[in-house]
């Protein structure tokens, strides 16, 4: 165990965050709660992230008055890298969702085991 | 000379009506507002029958499949292994994060020549104030060159799995005109509260966007807030007025040309940006006076193009979900 | 600077806008836009391996006006090229021989649609091929997931659009895991780009202040990258997905897609760890024995399998356990086999996949076996392709799998600890596929009584045809010549380190 863990008390809150939504995108079986599983994941990294590019002290990278010394921002490449990972995010909370739209509509069920089930005894 | 106005559409026009209500003619709220109350909905024996049966029959259809002896082992172990492998996960986690640098310190690796040099020579090489526009669409840009892609990627599958065909039953289920039955639910029928709040808000959502979007190099903002912006108000717009009045300027059309021209914008933009920069050639692209409006050289356009495509991303994300075309 | 080298970013900037054409075009406009930049990316990839076999050097090409830390990235050796040139050639042979199933299960109005996937899937491999940077790689990962996804359940049955479910879970779990790998290893290093941060994790390793947290962060991108590359347990998804997608899609899915993430692994181990890090973490050991499980219940449950889809399907689970299993040897041979194993594996299995769709083709479009009696007299040039890729699956001489099993063995012989069981397990693996596989070939080959189904003469399916005929080309010359190829991989893992 290393000696920072409750300086980096964000991080372990985020790691937490990111279990949970692994597990909930893993053991529920309801679709929806699924891709709110996988919408934790995605928010525990970019609270990871957030945590990472954060400095004491300091502003957010945005020039004002023409001051331009490293020493008085946050380092701003986490917040790009949290910009493409909330992008993704949507794009595939999109998708799932459009998936249980149709597995829906054709299953009247959000069980993906039921799903199985009935689709096992389709037979095709 | 003025043009004739026939009758009937003398009595569409805003005038007959305005004058009617200076007149005294009609009341604003008769039909609009329903004023009888309604009698309560008391089912008969037959029905609440025929309702326990239908229910029980969907019941037996969903859950009357017997699980074998295999099926549940299999599910006890699947449920067992996910747990442990959660558990080990967050250990692992916690274990690493207890070994990372110390969060908010200024000396942690992070903080080394690559985000000083974003921040010290940011305005002078990409000409915006705002340090993270100039590092996503100037010095990173071929990741965020991808990311417009993963939403473009996304609303092809979506497309593939919601777009009705007009004629037939696709294997959707559903066809057009089911869903068009079925959404016809939700159509606002002169919703006057929600009508009133949209008229005022969506413009200034609107404007707001804008702002965000050709404000993105100056400061907070850029083009995929400002498209989600745009995005909420049309969709706000939509759910006020209904399709009928969207249909007018916003149809599957549009949104093809409009993200199509966006993004083949975005790709030859940035070709020239990468051919360039790879071989050693001057750019042409003037950069300007960092925070004047039309300064920075390529991200003003790249973020206007991000923008429309965000924005055209999020309604019809909205509208396919919601029937299935635009 | 040669123009020569620009053409890694030709080909991905004109696959990635080709997908944005497609959009606007009707179906057949987009089916020959898809095949003029599958064929230009592949000429113009042979180009760059003549000219980067020349130099035996490799290089970077910066994107954009900034240099390394700054900037992204993209770097190509003979590798690289090679790689790029052989998935477009096999993804080329996938669209033609799956083109007229396409037209039956696809409707005519989402035509463009798939084609834009195919174009989209093409430029993120090729950008895993290519990428110095791991956000890009994880930018383009995502790309990859979500078009292979559509592939899937773009011939909407119930079973593909609950395998598709199924495959977004289980790669939505993958590139989770390798996010968060990579946010921590930027976290450790302050670097993005890979050779930087090999350089960063050098010092580490001297100075020992993070040892811990850089071994944890390697095992979470590899398991990422191993989920979603369906090693075994992680292989729920697989069968349905390629037993019922239509053809092509299953072909391109089970030879490129899944490989395209094994190349960026392999990539990941050389480029960003270093290959003796990787080599003294005992990830290396749990690779190996989850490739020895793979290669061993892949082919029981292909055995088992009395749908000759799934099957193929189930073998993919074992090739990819020998692919795992390369790479957890830890020897440079090993790694030399992987790879070569990673182009055999993908020629064969996309030539089965599209010989049994025109065996079932000739059987009533019936998948089992009992109906399969003498169907490759019914479509002659199908037969002729499975026994191909089903030989050379098996590994008999003359074709690519013998050369990898053979190249497998030798580099176990490097290892002594992990010789005896790779050799029990590979021999045992032969066996298991040799049964299923001749079981499948001697039954198309006997001449059934009195059937019901029509002859399928090779007149009315030329592209096809031509497809199978090229394939078995292929496979044949990747045997008989497995010399330079080896060459060609052994000088490019050179260039990696």
């Amino acid at each position: 165990m290393g000696a920072n863990l409750w300086v980096n008390y964000g991080e372990a809150v985020a790691a937490v965050l990111f279990g949970i939504g692994f597990g909930n995108l893993l053991l529920q079986k309801n679709l929806i709660k699924k891709i709110i599983g996988l919408n934790i994941m995605d928010s525990a990294v970019y609270l990871f992230l957030a945590e990472k590019g954060y400095i004491e002290g300091r502003a957010a990278p945005i020039v004002v008055n023409g001051v331009q010394e490293a020493a008085a921002y946050i380092n701003p490449i986490p917040s790009g890298l949290v910009l493409t990972g909330i992008v993704v995010s949507v794009s595939v909370s999109a998708l799932m969702l459009s998936l249980t739209i149709r597995l829906y509509r054709r299953y009247h069920t959000l069980d993906l085991d039921q799903i199985s089930l009935m689709i096992k005894r389709e037979g095709r | 000379m003025s043009r004739k106005k026939t009758e009937k559409e003398y009595q569409k026009s805003f005038a007959y009506y305005f004058f009617r209500w200076l007149n005294g003619e009609k009341d604003e709220y008769l039909g609009e507002v329903e004023i009888t109350p309604k009698e309560p909905y008391r089912e008969t024996e037959e029905e609440k029958r025929a309702r326990i049966r239908g229910k029980r029959a969907i019941f037996l259809r969903l859950y009357g499949a017997k699980k074998t002896r295999a099926v549940r082992a299999f599910e006890l172990f699947y449920k067992a292994a996910s747990v442990v492998f959660c558990g080990i996960l967050i250990c692992l986690l916690l274990l690493t994060v207890s070994y990372l640098p110390p969060t908010g310190a200024a000396d942690k690796p992070v903080n080394n020549e690559v985000s000083e040099r974003y921040i010290e020579n940011g305005l002078q090489e990409t000409g915006a104030v705002n340090i993270v526009s100039g590092m996503i669409l100037d010095y990173r840009a071929f990741d965020t060159l991808g990311e417009s892609h993963v939403l473009f990627i996304a609303t092809i599958t979506v497309l593939i799995l919601l777009r009705l065909d007009k004629k037939k039953n696709d294997g959707a289920g559903i066809t057009a005109e089911q869903a068009e039955l079925n959404d016809a639910v939700y159509e606002p029928k002169s919703d006057t509260i929600l009508q009133t709040a949209a008229f005022i808000l969506v413009p200034v959502i609107m404007i707001f966007g804008l702002y965000v979007i050709l404000n993105g190099h100056l400061g907070p903002g850029g083009g995929f807030s400002g498209g989600a912006i745009i995005g909420a108000g049309l969709i706000l717009y939509l759910n006020a007025f209904g399709f009928e009045k969207t249909e007018r300027f916003f149809t599957e059309k549009t949104y093809k040309w409009v993200s199509f021209g966006a993004l083949s914008f975005y790709c030859l933009a940035k070709s020239y940006s990468f051919y360039t920069g790879a071989n050693h050639l001057e750019n042409i692209i003037p950069k300007g006076t960092p925070g004047a409006i039309l300064s920075s050289g390529l991200i003003l356009p790249l973020n206007i193009a991000v923008g429309l495509v965000v924005a055209c991303t999020m309604y019809a994300f909205y509208v396919l979900f919601r029937k299935g075309g635009f | 600077m040669d123009f020569v080298c620009n053409i890694p970013f030709i080909s991905i900037l004109l696959s990635l806008f080709s997908g944005t054409i497609c959009s606007v075009l009707p179906g057949r406009a987009a089916k020959w836009v898809n095949t003029a930049v599958i064929v230009s990316v592949g000429i113009m990839s042979a180009i760059l391996l003549v000219y980067v076999n020349g130099t035996q050097e490799s290089f970077v090409y910066m994107m954009g006006h900034f240099p390394a830390p700054w900037g992204n990235e993209i770097r190509a050796g003979v590798l690289e090229a090679g790689m790029a040139l052989f998935f477009c050639m096999i993804m080329l042979l996938c669209m033609w021989g799956g083109r007229k199933k396409l037209d039956e299960e696809v409707e005519e109005s989402k035509h463009n649609l798939y084609y834009i996937l195919v174009n989209l899937i093409l430029s993120s491999l090729l950008a895993l091929i290519y990428t110095n940077d791991l956000f890009t790689a994880y930018v383009f990962v995502e790309i990859n997931t979500i078009a292979a996804c559509g592939l899937i359940m773009i011939r909407q049955i119930g079973r593909t659009l609950e395998a598709a479910v199924r495959y977004m879970i289980m790669s939505l779990v993958g590139s989770g895991l390798l996010l968060i790998g990579i946010c921590m290893l930027y976290d450790l290093t302050g670097h993005l780009l890979m050779s930087n941060i090999q350089e960063a994790v050098a010092q580490i390793l001297e100075e020992g202040t993070y040892t811990v947290p850089l071994v944890i962060t390697m095992a979470l991108m590899v398991t990422g990258l191993a989920i979603k590359s369906a090693l075994f347990p992680f292989h729920a998804w697989l069968p349905d997905a390629y037993g019922y997608s239509t053809i092509s899609s299953a072909a391109i899915l089970s030879s490129l897609v899944s490989k395209g993430y094994i190349f960026l692994l392999i990539k990941i181990i050389y480029r960003v760890f270093g290959f003796s890090v990787f080599h003294d973490s005992h990830i290396i050991n749990v690779l190996f024995v989850f490739g020895l499980a793979a290669m061993i219940f892949g082919s029981l449950s292909a055995i088992k399998e009395s749908d000759i889809r799934r099957m193929i399907a189930f073998s993919s689970v074992a090739q990819i356990g020998y692919i795992y299993m390369g790479i957890g040897l830890g020897t440079k041979v090993g790694m030399i086999a992987s790879i070569y194993h990673i182009i055999g594996h993908a020629a064969g299995k996309a030539l089965l996949f599209i010989a049994v769709i025109g065996l079932t083709d000739a059987s009533g479009f019936s998948r089992s076996f009992f109906d399969l009696d003498g169907a490759a007299y019914r479509n002659k040039i199908a037969g002729i392709g499975f026994t191909v890729g089903a030989l050379s699956m098996v590994g008999v001489p003359m074709f690519a799998g013998f050369v990898s099993k053979l190249l497998f063995a030798q580099a176990a012989v490097n290892n002594v600890g992990k010789l005896m069981p790779t050799m029990i397990v590979l021999a045992v693996s032969t066996i298991l596929n040799a049964i299923y596989f001749m079981k499948t070939v001697i039954r198309i080959y006997t001449p059934a009584e009195n059937t019901e189904f029509a002859v399928i003469p090779l007149k009315r399916e030329k592209l096809y045809g031509v497809a199978v005929v090229l394939f078995v080309i292929l496979n044949i010359t990747l045997g008989m010549l497995s010399q330079p190829v080896v060459d060609m991989i052994r000088s490019g893992l050179e260039m990696f380190a």
